[in-house]
This record gives structure tokens, C-alpha cells and sequence, in this order.
């Protein structure tokens, strides 16, 4: 069967990529840190040796609208374009071609349905900056098969925190079934509190900090009682209008199971706090 | 109120450069010619005669009036990224980084502390 040997949840800032390959003076001040945070967390996934990823995150209306929005989405292609003009335009991120994992892809969509979950799926997928941003973070080289996964943060009504976690637990069963001998790494971004388009936007730091590290610490803690106690979508709305992203971030702990963090890292920035977090659920990395 | 349309509005535009173009050259012009070819479009076959734009939405696209644009509760993501495409570049340039960015928030200011109208459809 297959192993998983890493659950990586972290968050995305589309700028990484702008702020860390230009020159000092016209980044910002924290940028050498945060290269060396993002680094050193990049380890995390090289140690866990993957032969595939399977990659959570959330179209940000690029590919699909409110005439058609899935709440959860598979993709199953050979190949997987990523990057979309606003994004370029935006957060100057590079293109991408990935490469697909068919055969997980299908077992993964099949196996899911099984469990009760009934995911959307996609033939012709384009990846946005929520995948693609781990990539440049974790996997720059983009040599490895990618599973993509989209869970709907953005168009309310949203599936409940619980139901990530559920789904989360799903994917994991699936991975464990796998017929193969590869080494599997599953990898999430989302957010900690974050405001997009409100008043809260682009302070010194996050729209609520105090959020930020108790979340920081549920998941380092593998606290799902704790997070199902406390996280509403209202309570969510309360840290900052875009915050619903954390709950990809319940998602991957619903992968990695119930546990302890083997990494754990954050780094303060204007607008948002980064955190990275890595689970080994087989003990491996 | 249509919510939805307004979304399409913004969704359709960010999207497209020439659009972009066109909707920062002369906006009330633009505006009409969406909601005549654009807005309508289901796909490239098909269309909707389902959606329209209220005076009172129509009136806050014009004017590039993003406060108001939140306040009818148009998505969050879309009312900035595409109000960034069309000034940030502008603003950056006369007033420094972000600037644009941190002027939207402070137009929104009296609304920290409150709940913040829907974006539900």
C-alpha cells in the first residue's frame, strides 16, 4: 500500500515569489527571514523523500464562477497548466506546467464516493496561485505527479469546518488503500485571519493575531476537538473576512489524523501572518 | 438587486485585459456595452435573460465606487483585485506601495467592528 510520509499545511501569500527574488532594496525588510523560514521548511518535504503530492486548495474565481461552483473538486489529467493572467498581473507569479497522476487522481475520486463523498470533477483543470504557491515554497522544481484537490472557501454557503475534517479524514483512508509502493506527501495551503476588500486589509500585521497563534497552536497541537468547538464560519468572519481558507488547513489535519505537528513555524508580516506546518503521520521525515 | 450580476460584472472583467482596458478608458460607455454582449452570455452558444443590473448598481460600476460595491455586499475578492488592476499601478507610483490598497480600507472604516454585509447570493 502506499505511505504517506508528510501532511504539509501552510498558508499562501501569492507575493512570496515578487518580494524574494528581487533586489534588497526593493523588497521588504523581512524578506531574507522569510526566504529562510520558507527554506528551512521546504526540508520538511524534501526529508519525507514523496514520489507524488496530493495538493488542496481553492480556485479563487479564476476557472469557476457562481454559475458553477463546486464545493469539493478533483482534477484527473496527464497535465496541469497553472498560473491565470489577474494572478500574473497581480503577484507577478510565474506559469507552470505540472504533471498529473492519473491512476491516484481516479482511485482517489472512486474511493472518496465510497466514503460519501461525492466530489466535482475536472478533465481540464487549470491550477491557481493556491496550489502553485506551494509549489514555488515546497517543491520549486515541480518534478513530482500532483492529485489536485479544490474545497470551496469563497462562495457562501461553505461546507462546515467539521465536514473538511471529514473529508480530510476521506482522503487519507484512500491514500492509506492505495495499491502502490509510492511514497505519497500531502500538501494544503489556506489562511490564518485574513481580510481581502475590507477595512482590515493591508495593516502591519493580520487582521486578528490573537486568532492567528491559538490557530497556530490547535494545529501544531492536532487539536480537532478544540478547533470543532471553537470554529464557526461566523466566528471565522469575526478574524478577518477571508479567514474561511483556514479551513483547508482543518483539512490536512484531517489527513495527518489526530496528532502532534513534527514542524512548526510562523513568520509576522504586514497583512498576514505565514505558518508552516508539517505532521509525519508514519513517524517518517 | 443583483448580487450575482454584479459578481459576473466584476468576474468577467478582471479577467480580460482588453476589458480592463476599456472599462478604466470610459466606464459609463463600457458599463452599457456589457450588460448588452457580455453580461447575457451563459457561454459562447447560449445566453441568460435571467440577470440585470439595478440603477443602483450600474450607478456604483460607473463610478468605480468600490465602498459601495461592498456595502450591496459584491464579493470581497473580486471588488478588490479588480479596483487594484485598474488604480494600483497609478497609485503606487505617486503615493508609494499599497497606497491604493490601504486607501480602500480606510473609505471602509466605519464598518470595523460590524458585521459586514453578506456576500451570499
Amino acid at each position: 500500500m502506499a505511505l504517506l510520509t508528510a501532511v504539509l499545511g501552510t498558508t499562501h501569500h501569492p507575493f512570496y515569489y515578487a518580494l524574494t527574488n528581487r533586489p534588497p532594496e526593493q523588497s521588504i525588510p523581512q524578506a531574507p527571514e522569510w526566504k529562510r523560514k520558507v527554506e528551512a521548511y521546504r526540508e520538511t518535504l524534501t526529508r519525507a523523500k514523496p514520489d507524488l503530492l496530493v495538493m488542496v486548495g481553492s480556485d479563487h474565481f479564476h476557472q469557476f464562477f457562481l454559475d458553477n461552483y463546486p464545493q469539493f473538486l478533483i482534477g484527473k489529467a496527464p497535465r496541469y497548466d497553472a498560473t491565470f493572467y489577474n494572478e500574473i498581473r497581480e503577484f507577478g507569479l510565474p506559469k507552470y506546467s505540472l504533471i498529473g497522476d492519473e491512476a491516484l487522481s481516479d482511485f482517489m475520486l472512486r474511493r472518496l464516493m465510497d466514503k460519501g463523498f461525492d466530489l466535482a470533477m475536472s478533465f481540464d483543470l487549470k491550477i491557481d496561485h493556491s496550489i502553485i504557491c506551494p509549489i514555488i515554497t515546497t517543491r520549486p522544481r515541480a518534478d513530482l505527479p500532483v492529485v489536485p484537490i479544490y474545497a470551496n472557501i469563497f462562495a457562501p454557503p461553505l461546507p462546515s469546518p467539521k465536514r473538511f475534517y471529514a473529508l480530510g479524514r476521506a482522503i487519507r483512508e484512500a491514500i492509506d488503500e492505495y495499491p502502490s509502493d509510492k511514497r505519497i506527501a500531502a500538501i494544503g495551503t489556506g489562511h490564518l485571519s485574513l481580510e481581502l476588500g475590507g477595512p482590515r486589509q493591508f495593516k502591519e500585521t493580520g487582521p486578528d493575531p490573537v486568532f492567528d497563534r491559538q490557530a497556530i497552536e490547535w494545529l501544531a497541537n492536532g487539536d480537532i476537538e478544540a478547533i470543532l468547538a471553537n470554529v464557526t464560519h461566523e466566528s471565522l468572519e469575526k478574524a478577518g473576512n477571508a479567514t474561511a481558507g483556514f479551513m483547508v488547513l482543518i483539512l490536512m489535519l484531517g489527513i495527518a489524523g489526530p496528532i502532534r505537528a513534527s514542524y512548526v513555524d510562523n513568520l509576522d508580516l504586514f497583512h498576514t501572518m505565514e505558518a508552516y506546518i508539517t505532521w509525519s503521520p508514519n513517524g517518517a521525515a | 438587486m443583483s448580487k450575482y450580476y454584479v459578481d459576473k460584472f466584476l468576474f468577467t472583467v478582471d479577467r480580460d485585459p482588453e476589458l480592463l482596458r476599456r472599462y478604466k478608458e470610459d466606464a459609463r460607455s463600457f458599463v452599457a456595452t456589457w450588460e448588452q454582449s457580455i453580461g447575457p452570455k451563459l457561454n459562447d452558444g447560449e445566453i441568460s435573460t435571467v440577470h440585470a443590473l439595478t440603477d443602483e448598481e450600474r450607478e456604483a460600476l460607473v463610478n468605480y465606487d468600490y465602498v459601495k460595491l461592498f456595502e450591496m455586499g459584491a464579493h470581497f475578492f473580486l471588488n478588490l483585485t479588480i479596483f487594484i488592476a485598474l488604480f494600483d499601478e497609478d497609485y503606487a507610483k505617486k503615493s508609494g506601495p499599497l497606497s491604493f490598497q490601504r486607501e480602500f480600507a480606510s473609505k471602509l472604516s466605519s464598518w470595523i467592528g460590524k458585521e459586514y454585509p453578506s456576500v451570499a447570493i
